[in-house]
């Protein structure tokens, strides 16, 4: 019986319901103490002098500036350019600059007030517009951290030729991750036996990276272990090496005690990463028929203090920007700019959430403009397979976007429904409307970086003759373990009881690159497959295994591999599929291995007393290749469509002087139960041949679509447009207000 | 952890009595908890000021409802599951019972109680404009015996009131009516459940012989208590047949008596528009109400 | 700090049917006293405010945020935390339910889930889905966006009968 395809249960699933599950909190050793961590008053200054006040018995805590750094005051991640501690300026607001250690909780805090940070403020760069201005410089010359130029054909002349012209600009806002379970990580580092550290984290081999620049360690003696973690979504891709950094180096310095440092959600919400905030100007030209002519597209990101990922977040947000619509003449400019905010890092989405928000929103805008209805004006665009995606990339899905269109129409009874509420939004104080948005989320890592990262698995056949997987994809939620065990199941012909995936440590497992960017499934669920293909093939060889064979035959075989010639184990290390070209230089070719691809419906009520949008219902159709796990699947596509939510109508960070003001659960508002209405989940498998048993991406496709149709919607009921998300009822109301004032 | 337990002493009384003995002993210096859920909140936050603290959950005595034919008493303790669950509040206070319904989710309603939504003084609290339509009485008690005071003007400034440091909130009293009433009430949060709110709205109104004879609104989130607002009540109240409701004066007086302010939470441009806006649901209910005497 | 008086107290109560005494400050938080003192980590903390439910236990039969609890306010009490729902080895029914449905993803709010969907069904066997959803709404989740969950409790309701 394959194990693909099927809704096998989560293998974790029994420790996190009986509450057995070791999360970093939960996790102790022996002489353990605590690490705290004192941050920079403002957004922008200079630290004159760090003083230790009165009534601290300081000789008994270990503290921790930047000159205790033994390497590179650096989190190693891209640029380098972000400090561990803050040595003589800070740049964001709640940057990390004394670390304190002790057993009693209460004194650390006490202590933490008692660290007093004589500074020197200068004046900050808090937004977009101020960054492009660079009237203050505070990255770079010019404040870009990065920008890209994505261009085809003749914009400007195809503006000029076209019909109709239409304009917009579209604003995104931060976005808290707000896993359940906030930061941690503890640590144990000596100069004799290096540093180990567990913690809540996604990418193992980029905490490691990190360490070894800071401690100037070797790999075999910077050893990182992953802990059960609860939530992550890009939040603990890169930040969990600060974290990381910091228990270690208190570890160090404490003569290798034990330290662990676990955020409360104030100082998480407070210091780790967000979504980059984004502004995005369109301008469309269309023929009378709605054919679109030209796109040119500026698309600007806000990535705070520090580069972190925004280059690879802007990459793929610039790529995006265009969606699946075939257009000869495109132009799309990406910057990323510093601000003196915390820096902003990876979440579910990565940058084409934002783009995808803009053109999605805008077209409707533009459907109005050309007097079509919006599912028409994007029927007569879509891409079709074989035609060339604005980076010049050809399609070679087998997708048929206007056949899913059809799809989400039919299934969300669309034509019937606006009818009804055209005559219900007549009366009462109530209006309700639909919108979609038409999208596709590239699998894996942007351009070469699959090829620049070649990951590596490996299975191990035991002496038990069971089979263990070892890869860095962490489970953080998506079903990393069960999807890999059915893989490796079904590629080895056996039940699934013999699989095991262990956590990840880098002690023990290859570095099959992070746990981002919709990959894990597709592109190291891949690597499984093949190296499953060959271990099962050594067995062959050896004539060990019989044909037929059941699971029995496969143990037997396995043990005795292992009895008579030692260690039974086979490695996958990735190939680019083949015909695949980047050019990083000209940011051309082929942008992603294979794209998934959907059409999202959604239905709003918008209460004209209160200004408050809510989601009633919501349509998925996506193509997606082969679904490894009905059951995962969709409940990452429903968990996706629920953070979307959030995003599109209540998550809103309220920046004072580049800081988060509301940074606690109670003000920083994410859907409840009550909020999220029935999400309908539909897919479309068409298989892809160099994923995991046709498998593409999934996981953060379901982030792109909502935000857009969402505000279609509002448009629907409302013939308001709103273009920023979120659109809270304060934001409906301003754009509801300055309507009456113009009539 | 930005607190230290050992700065907090909670001592547990077998009685009021000694509870109150206590704080007459001490003036000022010890503070009730009863749900504990504004407090602990504040705690955990590094935000509650050390001290003594005198437990009063365990005091079953101020956790009773009792029912006489012109009153409810309630006691301080009464939680919000407490209020839902009752069926003369469910009958004829259901605004109580609605803002009690919003509050929190169930953790919350299991344990925050009514004598500390008082005692807690948010002007964006959700009981109060309920309690205040209601012409709710406060019973506070200290050592040297007990007082009962209107609701109403019990919260004198932005987290002030008329409690003395000796004194608790032991009762509130809610008169009953036999008549026809009406009641509206609105909450409006950033979300459908576990929300502060932004804007509370309470109106209730009082018909006799197909006339309005009384009409009570009150607010929440629109200044730095919640507020009744006379004026608005009086122009309502005026109307003899529901086509005289002056919805446009009612309005422009309910304005006039908020104070609202722009926060992390919401605009002060906002909560006065939407605050109007429930008024005029208010005055459609009441306009829509078959109960006026035809001419 | 204040006059620094807090005095441990010697705390009983009957924690997943166990009788049990701990010495503490009697405003400790009953969610430290659990993970802390008891090792009892099932129980989580996801914000501190009582806004999350991760920390959600039973508290003689009632649902309550254990990091809103002072300790002092748990004397004598019953409580019930996840570590006390599988019984003999066994997993309950509602546990059962959330395997199946997926119920957990990351697992971090589904304890609090658990206890809260636990309490539902003692105080009604049979809920509709509006009334798990008001049940629930004082339990974040970030991961599921609450379909599994609330699946799940409905499969419990239908299959767990008495056996809850
Ligand atoms: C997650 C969450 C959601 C919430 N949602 C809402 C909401 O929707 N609407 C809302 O209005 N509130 C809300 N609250 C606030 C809180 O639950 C209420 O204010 C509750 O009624 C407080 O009651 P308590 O018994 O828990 O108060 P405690 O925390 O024990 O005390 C609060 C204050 O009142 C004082 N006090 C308590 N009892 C007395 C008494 N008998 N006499 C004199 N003083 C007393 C205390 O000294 C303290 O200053 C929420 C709180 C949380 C944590
Ligand atoms: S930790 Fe108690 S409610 Fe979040
Ligand atoms: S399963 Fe992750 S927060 Fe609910």
């Amino acid at each position: 019986m394959p194990l693909v395809g099927t809704p096998v249960p989560r293998l974790e699933a029994p420790d996190k319901v009986t509450g057995a599950a070791c999360y970093v909190d939960d996790f102790a050793l022996p002489g353990m103490i605590y690490g705290v961590t004192v941050r920079s008053p403002g957004p922008r200054g200079r630290i004159r002098r760090i003083r230790l006040g009165d009534g601290i018995p300081w000789e008994e805590i270990t503290v921790v500036t930047a000159r205790d750094i033994p390497g590179d005051n650096v989190v190693a991640l891209i640029n380098d350019d972000q400090p561990c501690l803050a040595a003589e300026v800070y740049n964001h607001a709640e940057e990390a600059v004394v670390l304190l250690a002790h057993r009693d909780r209460a004194l650390l805090e006490r202590a933490r007030r008692q660290v007093h940070l004589d500074v020197e403020p200068l004046p900050p760069v808090l937004t977009i517009d101020d960054a492009l201005a660079a009237r203050e410089v505070i990255w770079g010359t010019d404040n870009i951290i990065k920008s890209y130029l994505v261009e085809q054909g003749d914009v400007e002349a195809a503006l000029r030729e076209a019909d109709l012209v239409v304009q917009g600009e579209y604003e995104t806002g931060a976005q808290e991750h707000l896993y359940i379970e906030p930061n941690g990580m503890v640590a144990v580092a000596t100069p004799e036996d290096g540093v180990t550290v567990w913690g809540s984290l996604q990418c193992p081999y980029y905490v490691q990276k990190a360490l070894m620049r800071l401690f100037r360690l070797p790999p075999e003696r910077t050893r990182v272990v992953q802990l059960e973690t609860g939530g992550g979504f890009g939040g603990k891709e890169d930040y969990p090496s600060m974290i990381a950094a910091h228990a270690a180096l208190l570890s160090w310095k404490a003569g290798g005690v034990p330290v662990k440092i676990v955020y409360d959600r104030t100082e998480d919400m407070l210091a780790t990463t967000k979504r980059h905030p984004s502004r995005t100007r369109h301008r469309t030209g269309l023929r009378r028929d709605g054919t679109l002519v030209a796109l040119d597209i500026d698309f600007v990101i806000d990535g705070g203090a520090y580069s972190t990922l925004s280059q690879v977040v802007l990459s793929r947000g610039t790529i995006h920007a265009a969606g699946p619509y075939r257009c000869d003449n495109v132009r799309i400019r990406g910057r990323a700019v510093a601000t003196n905010t915390p820096p902003r890092g990876a979440f579910r989405g990565f940058g084409a959430p934002q783009s995808l928000f803009a053109l999605e929103r805008h077209l409707d805008v533009v459907a109005r403009a050309a007097g079509l209805p919006p599912e028409e004006l994007r029927r007569r665009n879509f891409i079709r397979r074989g035609e060339r995606l604005a980076v010049g990339q050809q399609v070679r899905d087998g997708v048929d976007l206007p056949a899913l269109l059809e799809r989400a129409l039919q299934v969300s009874g669309w034509t019937e429904r606006k009818n009804r509420f055209r005559q219900e939004n007549q009366r009462g104080t109530i209006r309700r409307g639909l919108g979609l948005s038409c999208f596709l989320h590239g699998t894996g890592f942007t351009g070469s970086g699959e090829s620049h990262l070649a990951s590596t698995v490996a299975l191990e056949g035991t002496a038990e003759g069971r089979v263990r997987v070892l890869t860095s994809s962490t489970e953080i939620g998506q079903g990393t373990n069960t999807i890999f065990s059915q893989i490796a199941a079904d590629a080895l012909g056996v039940g699934g009881e013999i699989i095991e995936v262990p956590r990840p440590d880098t002690a023990a497992v290859p570095d099959s690159g992070p746990t981002v960017a919709s990959r894990t499934c597709t592109i190291v669920g891949k690597l499984i497959e093949t190296a499953a293909l060959s271990l099962r093939q050594q067995l062959l060889e050896e004539g060990l295994l019989p044909l037929p064979y059941t699971t029995g035959d496969f143990q037997a075989a396995c043990a005795a591999y292992v009895r008579q010639r030692g260690a039974l184990r086979a490695t996958a290390r990735y190939q680019p599929p083949p015909g695949i070209h980047w050019d990083e230089v000209r940011f051309r070719g082929d942008a992603y291995g294979a794209y998934s691809w959907a059409v999202y419906v959604a239905q709003v009520r918008v209460d004209l007393c209160t200004y408050q949008a809510q989601v009633e219902e919501f349509w998925t159709v996506q193509e997606v290749g082969r679904v490894v796990n009905p059951t995962l699947a969709a409940g990452q596509i429903e968990g996706g469509v629920a953070q979307a939510i959030g995003w599109a109508l209540y998550e809103h960070v309220a920046w004072q002087e580049g800081r988060m003001a509301n940074c606690r659960m109670t003000d920083y508002i994410i859907p409840t139960t009550m909020d999220i209405p029935p999400i309908h989940v539909w897919f479309e498998e068409a298989p892809y041949p160099y994923g995991a048993f046709g498998a593409k991406g999934l996981g953060e496709l379901p982030m792109d679509g909502p935000a857009p149709a969402i505000l279609n919607a509002i448009h629907d009921a409302l013939g308001v447009s709103i273009c920023r998300v979120p659109a809270t009822p304060e934001v409906i109301y301003d754009a509801l207000s300055r309507e009456e004032a113009l009539v | 952890m930005r607190f230290d337990v050992a700065a907090y002493k909670l001592r547990t009384p077998q009685s009021v009595q000694e509870a109150l003995a206590w704080m007459a002993a001490e003036p000022g210096a010890l503070r009730p908890l009863a749900g504990g859920t504004d407090l602990m909140v504040l705690l955990a936050a590094g935000k509650l000021p050390g001290g003594q603290f005198v437990n009063l959950w365990p005091l079953r005595e101020l956790r009773t409802i009792e029912v006489t034919s012109d009153s409810v008493t309630l006691g301080a303790l009464t939680t919000y599951s407490d209020v839902q669950a009752h069926p003369v509040l469910q009958q004829e206070f259901p605004m109580l019972v609605e803002a009690a319904r919003q509050t929190g989710g169930w953790a919350i309603q299991n344990r925050g109680t009514l004598g500390g939504n008082i005692g807690n003084a948010s002007p964006a609290a959700d009981s109060p404009p309920a309690l205040l339509c209601y012409d709710a009485e406060l019973e506070l008690r200290s050592a040297q015996g007990s007082r009962w005071l209107p609701y109403h003007g019990f919260h004198t400034g932005y987290r002030q009131t008329l409690l003395r440091p000796d004194e608790i909130i032991a009762r509130l009293r809610l008169p009953r009516r036999r008549g026809q009433r009406l009641h509206c009430y609105r909450k409006v949060g950033p979300r459908q459940a576990q929300a502060i709110s932004k804007v509370c709205f309470a109106g209730c109104a009082d018909l006799e012989d197909g006339r309005l004879v009384s009409v009570r609104i009150a607010l929440g989130g629109v200044a730095p208590t919640v507020v009744r607002c006379p004026e608005t009540e009086h122009i309502l109240a005026a109307a003899t047949s529901p086509a005289a409701l002056d919805e446009a004066a009612a309005r422009a007086s309910l304005s006039r008596q908020m104070a609202p302010i722009d926060d992390i939470r919401s605009t002060a441009r906002y909560r006065r528009r939407v605050a109007e806006n429930l008024l005029g649901q208010f005055v459609a209910v009441l306009r829509l109400h078959p109960g006026w005497a035809t001419p | 700090m204040s006059d620094g008086s807090g005095q441990q107290i010697d705390l009983h109560f009957v924690v997943n049917g166990q009788a049990v005494t701990v010495r503490c400050h009697p405003m400790a938080r009953l969610l430290d006293v659990l993970r802390e003192e008891l090792h009892l980590t099932g129980t989580k903390e996801g914000c501190g405010e009582g806004e999350c439910g991760a920390c959600a236990v039973v508290m003689d039969g009632e649902l309550v945020n254990s990091c809103l609890v002072p300790a002092a306010q748990a004397a004598g009490v019953q409580l019930r935390t996840v570590e006390g729902l599988a019984a003999g080895g066994r997993l309950a029914p509602l546990q059962e339910a959330f395997l199946h449905c997926n119920g957990a993803q990351c697992g971090i709010c589904t304890p609090g889930m658990l206890m809260a969907a636990f309490c539902l069904l003692q105080h009604n066997p049979h809920p509709s889905e509006e009334a798990v959803r008001v049940a629930l709404a004082g339990n974040l989740c970030r991961c599921t966006g609450y379909a599994k969950i609330v699946a799940a409790v409905a499969r419990a309701a239908q299959e767990g009968g008495d056996a809850l």
